[in-house]
């Protein structure tokens, strides 16, 4: 979706302003909205690009004035709301209500480095061919979903180079609309800063992002 | 200075604590014009009586209405509109460079500002809420269809939606199509029918049934 | 710029929700705001395109959140600012701290009816003939300037049509940011929605922008 989130490009907010010695969580509440989301993920069966989309999903004003872990916070309330494993009355309530509904997985402490270890690899067998090579000219689609996409709004329409076949990968437009993996040909594509920007922008600046195959049209 | 609220649908209204503080601060920048003999009490007084009690989208029934009954004005205002609501007494500020724009079975104008809420304010006064707002600056150039549903509104499929989405000082308004069983109304008459909606394309003139 | 102003197209803000029997102004001070906006014109302290340049310059978060006359309000304390009109401590206290220079002359009711009813049009005298005529395709160039511009992003690298030649008027980007009105021709052109937001769109959609000569190229 062109959301909150989709915002290379954007003017407006400012100089990039680095802390010196940024602790990792800057409250209590981050380490455990971090933990939960990663903990719930396994009892609730959704997938990260289900997570990405829940996070993205809300209105731009609230996304940009959100602090990262408040989206996380309110994409995990969404996202267990959703599957009916909380509900508002216990949110507000602070606690259980009713029975709690079964679920197939549950994240155990001794199983968290094993987890965390084998994370969440994306490759995927296949049997097509990708369409495109390394050196090909390909033009990234003019397409407006308003679901989740990893082709950002400021690629759309522009022509870039293939620099790289990843390999195939899971699709994420599918699967955070739980319509499967759906894997597809994966290639990172770069493009000229003046492809992106116009002709007043600096000449020594590329762009490469990874895209997926359905994102893209031969030039 | 300003903070955000989580208010949901209702972001574009101050409300609570946050009234006093903008209260406040126009109130400063007023006193501060004054003081400085930038300006006279009175110019604002003005100003908020015209636009809140003397022009408004009555202005541009008017001119609906005539383009109803009068077939060279309807032509001289689709070619010259700004000249055309001149001669009703219309125009002036956002009011000089109007254009009119005709609905027809198969053509549905809607007119948008999706920078940020540009509107002929010389026919139909001051712009709504949700006009200025981001659901309809957003979605209007590339859901019009979807807008539409939200004015409870379904055109046929074949219809073209054509939006106008004003970034220059051109105002646009649309001449909604008449309404049947209207044969022979008085121009007045006909002007209540047309509403504030149907001059910006989100909306159809009222039908005579929904006059009795 | 690539303000938060700048939203066609974007996702996420959820319905338009019309109000009935709205009121011209909410509340009071609103309608000052208001008056304040339009007498500040007509005593030529600043440009509307300088007014609206600053006021879509504001960071996201701010621009976004803010209500419509809240960024009224925000912008023009900016303008007093920056144009040297009130001091921040002149806004704090809310009123003019001794010693200040009284203006030259004060805006009249009269002065304002009379703009109201007859405003100062935007066209200007033609610099030189028009470069393109209806019916021709034209490309919106891929710009992205830190100043102030009428191209919308959304239709920035996309082939219309000249729909209409409106006449030589003030060029925003250049009397925004203070440069000279630098009149240039003025068009009215046509984008098949398609163009704009990728086959799967509705195909029966079109719209339509002014755009300055400047902001216009050969397909």
């Amino acid at each position: 979706m062109n959301g909150g989130h989709d915002i290379g490009g954007m003017d407006g907010f400012g100089p990039v302003q680095p802390e010196p010695n940024e602790p990792v969580f800057h409250s209590q509440w981050e380490k455990r909205a971090f933990a939960l989301t990663l903990a719930a993920g396994v009892a609730g069966g959704w997938n990260i690009d289900m997570s990405r989309f829940a996070r993205e999903n809300r209105p731009p004003n609230e996304y940009l004035t959100m602090s990262y872990y408040q989206i996380w916070f309110a994409a995990l309330e969404a996202m267990l709301k959703e599957r009916a494993l909380v509900s508002d009355d216990e949110i507000a309530a602070g606690q259980t209500l009713k029975a709690p509904k079964p679920v197939s997985c549950i994240l155990k402490a001794d199983d968290v480095a094993r987890v965390l270890y084998h994370g969440d690899p994306t490759e995927r067998e296949t049997k097509t061919k990708p369409a495109f090579k390394a050196g090909d000219r390909v033009r990234a689609k003019m397409m407006n979903p308003v679901t989740h996409t990893r082709l950002p709004r400021y690629v759309r329409g522009h022509l870039g180079t293939i620099d790289r076949v990843i390999g195939c990968h899971v699709f994420p437009d599918s699967n955070a609309a739980g319509a499967g993996e759906n894997p597809q040909w994966l290639y990172t594509v770069r493009f000229d800063g003046g492809e992106l920007w116009g002709a007043d922008a600096d000449p020594s600046v590329t762009v490469s992002v990874d895209a997926w195959e359905p994102y893209l049209l031969p030039a | 200075m300003a903070h955000a609220h989580n208010h949901g649908h209702d972001f574009h209204h101050e409300h609570g604590s946050e009234l006093s503080e903008m209260q406040l601060r126009t109130r400063a920048i007023e006193t501060i014009l004054l003081e400085k003999g930038y300006i006279e009490q009175a110019a604002i007084d003005e100003l908020i009586e015209t636009y809140e009690k003397k022009i408004g989208p009555r202005n541009g029934a008017q001119v609906v209405a005539k383009a109803w009954v009068d077939p060279k004005f309807r032509k001289w205002l689709l070619e010259d509109g700004t000249a055309a609501i001149g001669s009703l007494g219309f125009g002036g500020r956002s009011g000089n460079h109007l254009v009119a724009l005709e609905n027809t079975p198969l053509l549905h104008n809607m007119v948008v500002c999706t920078l940020c809420s540009c509107y002929p304010w010389a026919v139909l006064g001051l712009p709504p809420l949700w006009y200025k707002s981001a659901p309809y600056r957003s979605r209007a150039v590339a859901d019009p269809r979807g807008v539409l549903k939200d004015f409870g509104i379904e055109l046929p499929k074949d219809t073209e939606i054509r939006v106008w989405d004003s970034t220059a000082e051109l105002r646009y308004m649309v001449v909604p199509m008449r309404p049947a069983g209207t044969e022979g109304w008085s121009e007045e008459k006909l002007a209540d029918l047309v509403t504030r909606d149907s001059m910006i394309g989100t909306g159809f003139p009222k039908s005579p049934k929904d006059l009795k | 710029m690539n303000g938060a102003a700048d939203m066609g197209g974007m996702h996420g803000f959820g319905p338009v929700v019309p109000e009935k029997n709205e009121p011209v102004f909410h509340e009071e001070w609103e309608g000052h705001s208001f008056a304040l906006n339009i007498v500040t014109g007509v005593a030529n302290l600043w440009n509307i395109d300088a007014f609206r340049f600053k006021r879509e310059s504001l960071p996201p978060p701010e621009y976004l959140n803010l209500s419509y006359y809240g960024l009224w309000t925000r912008t023009l304390e900016l303008m007093m600012l920056e144009y040297g009109i009130a001091t921040p401590e002149e806004l704090k206290a809310g009123h003019a701290i001794a010693p200040f220079k009284q203006a030259p002359r004060a805006v009249t009711a009269a002065d304002c009816d009379n703009m109201v009813r007859c405003a100062r049009p935007f066209s200007r005298p033609a610099p030189g003939p028009a470069l393109f005529k209806v019916g021709d395709k034209v490309r919106a160039k891929n710009m992205h300037p830190k100043h102030h511009t009428r191209l919308p992003r959304y239709t920035r690298g996309h082939v219309g049509e000249i729909a209409r030649i409106v006449g030589c008027h003030v060029f925003p980007d250049s009397n925004a940011s203070n440069l000279g009105e630098d009149p240039h021709w003025l068009y009215t052109v046509r984008f098949d929605g398609h163009e704009l937001w990728g086959a799967d769109s509705d195909p029966k959609v079109r719209v339509c922008i002014e755009a300055w000569e400047p902001y216009l190229e050969k397909p």
